[in-house]
């Protein structure tokens, strides 16, 4: 019983590494390069949860000085904005590769491209 | 005189800004504002490290948010010594690329940025800010590694951007956890505070693992390489070059910083199994690393397996964690730059030169291009440890340090980590001097990249070959001054460890 306790004062934490392992899967199993691109998203957004969750209390309120305390801290929620830009340039990096990549072999799988390389 | 800190950061955006814009009015203008932006950066850069060198750390908060809540940025002997070396190499590099590299605006703007990148990991003194530069450097080096021509270097930049993308994420997931176990971002209040929480609480082992893991990634130790070999073999030359010689030594500066600011040496003295993991990652990087080195036909990617070996060195070092073995550590992420780096720009001299990019098509290059021929063995005998170049400096102290520790397996790795070098380089020269030049050796430059284009390769210019000569001339000379370097990095070290 305890146990299933713990469990649910974590569920954030539980989310979090599950998208952590979507996230990781998708980037090695797929063999499309867009939803390789797809699986690193959310095994960003995975990690993105984990800061969150780090800085949530049950009941407490936002930190604005009017606010009655306890406050959620709001360091996290900073960290995770830069975060989030990081992640939007990756991905915006990525795609653009990615269309560089179709311009030049006309196929996004892994394989495909493989095969072709190594003709080269 | 502290104000200096914040502008190695500011400087080289600020001149990427300016090249960006200059190049919005004039074509070709990018060269000469990156020149500028990195002599003035070399500048700093050799002011901050005349400074610092047996003194007191420089420290700057920036913005006037005191620490622990406010960024802090530390200069000392170690951090101004990769910022130099961060400065004089780009710098270096750029004489190269004018005529040989992507010559485009764009190429010297995202250059910049990763020197300012580079330079803020050096100094910066706040984990979360680290990832911050760590992002930066990741990005730019993205960008430049598809900077190549054709598709080859757009999916070896695609590829490097997955790994380094996990490798990132997996270090910010460790800043996660020391921050849950202290609640502090600060390298130095994290290293009392993690002390206060206890080495043995399960948060501060996962931080300890997933920050080092992360850096693994970024440092390419076997297994988790498999990103460096595509990138620098997909690169323009000077981009390699340039890649090789600062991405890598800046990622393993940082894990430095991190094991030994962060979670210090009595965190390593209490978990026997964190110094496991260092010294296994460093055994066999050395090893695998040194062998993949051996099997391969094409230059770049040779150079690129014996990158993984050489940092297999500094991690060891790091496992070893005393003053001797760090100091050549910091001997050897100079030394492995300055070397590597001129590796890979006289692999991309003899390329335009001759055309010749395998091993076997290096056969009879003394007659051919003779200043590459003289670079390419000049730095090779450097990289394997024949004294006085500086690659043996770095070695002996490395060593050194592991007897020192009575580390001895890895004393005996080191050491056959020098014959395996001496295997896959020796062959090398062997056929630079010692073989006639075979018939497919000969062919003209189009015929070996991939035949994608038409171009004729450009020529090789006075400053491909003075870049290549001075690399060279300086591999051998830093050997004379790094036993006296390393006396004046002594106190930096000591501090580092106590």
């Amino acid at each position: 019983m305890t146990g299933i306790e713990a469990l649910a004062d974590r569920l954030y934490y539980l989310a979090a590494f599950l998208l952590l392992g979507i996230g990781t899967y998708t980037l090695i199993g797929s063999r499309n390069l867009v939803k390789k691109v797809i699986g690193m998203n959310v095994f960003q957004t995975g990690i993105f949860l984990f800061f969150i969750a780090a800085a949530f209390i049950t009941g407490a309120s936002p930190p604005l000085l009017t606010a009655p305390a306890p406050y959620v801290s709001p360091l996290p929620h900073v960290l995770i904005l830069t975060a989030i830009v990081v992640g939007v340039s990756l991905t915006a990096v990525a795609l653009g590769l990615i269309v560089r990549i179709y311009d030049e072999y006309g196929t996004l799988n892994e394989e495909t491209l493989r095969e072709v390389q190594a003709d080269e | 005189m502290s104000d200096l800190a914040p502008l190695l950061v500011a400087f080289p955006v600020f001149g990427s800004v300016i090249a960006l814009l200059a190049g919005l009015a004039r074509d070709r203008v990018g060269w000469a504002v990156a020149v500028l932006t990195l002599a003035v950066q070399t500048a700093i850069a050799g002011t901050l490290l005349a400074d610092v060198l047996g003194s007191e750390a420089i420290r700057y908060v920036v913005g006037g948010f005191t620490v622990p809540i406010g960024i802090e940025l530390i200069v000392d002997g170690l951090s101004a010594t990769i910022a130099l070396l961060v400065a004089v190499v780009s710098l270096g590099v750029l004489a190269y690329a004018r005529r040989a590299g992507p010559r485009s605006n764009a190429f010297y703007v995202i250059y910049l940025l990763l020197v300012a990148g580079l330079s803020g990991m050096s100094i910066t003194g706040d984990i979360f800010n680290m990832y911050v530069f760590l992002e930066i450097t990741g990005l730019t080096a993205y960008a430049l590694v598809a900077s190549g021509d054709g598709g080859r270097s757009a999916i070896a930049a695609l590829k490097y951007l997955l790994v380094g993308t996990v490798g990132a994420s997996l270090f910010l997931l460790g800043i996660g956890f020391a921050y849950i176990a202290t609640g502090t971002l600060n390298m130095g209040d994290l290293a009392t505070q993690l002390a206060e929480v206890g080495y043995g609480s399960p948060l501060v082992l996962a931080a300890f693992g997933l920050l080092v893991v992360g850096l693994f990634v970024k440092i390419a130790v076997f297994p988790l390489h498999t990103w460096q070999p595509a990138a620098y073999a997909g690169a323009p030359d000077s981009v390699s070059a340039f890649i090789s010689a600062l991405v890598s030594t800046v990622a393993a500066y940082a894990l430095i910083r991190i094991v030994f600011t962060v979670f210090g040496t009595a965190f390593l003295a209490e978990t026997p199994l964190a110094s496991t993991v260092l010294a296994a990652g460093a055994v066999v990087s050395i090893v695998v690393g040194s062998l993949l080195a051996v099997s391969q036909s094409e230059l770049k990617r040779m150079l690129a397996y014996s990158s993984v070996s050489q940092f297999g060195l500094i991690v060891g070092a790091v496992a070893v964690g005393n003053v001797v073995a760090l100091t050549g550590a910091a001997i050897h992420l100079v030394g492995h730059a300055i070397m590597k780096g001129g590796l890979f720009l006289t692999v991309g001299l003899v390329n335009d030169a001759t055309g010749a990019r395998t091993v076997d098509e290096y056969a009879g290059l003394a007659k051919r291009s003779p200043v590459g021929a003289a670079a390419f063995s000049v730095l090779a005998v450097a990289m394997v440890g024949v004294p006085p170049a500086v690659g043996f400096v770095g070695k002996w102290y490395i060593a050194l340090g592991a007897v020192e520790a009575g580390a001895w397996p890895l004393v005996v790795v080191i050491f056959a980590s020098t014959l395996l070098t001496l295997a896959y380089f020796a062959r090398v020269v062997e056929r630079i001097y010692f073989r006639d030049p075979t018939e497919t050796s000969g062919l003209a430059p189009t015929a070996t990249d991939g035949g994608e284009d038409d171009e004729p390769a450009p020529v090789v210019s006075v400053g491909m070959r003075a870049t290549v000569v001075a690399a060279a001339v300086v591999a051998v000379a830093l050997g004379a001054v790094a036993a006296g370097y390393g006396d004046l990095l002594e106190p930096t070290m000591e501090g580092l460890l106590s």
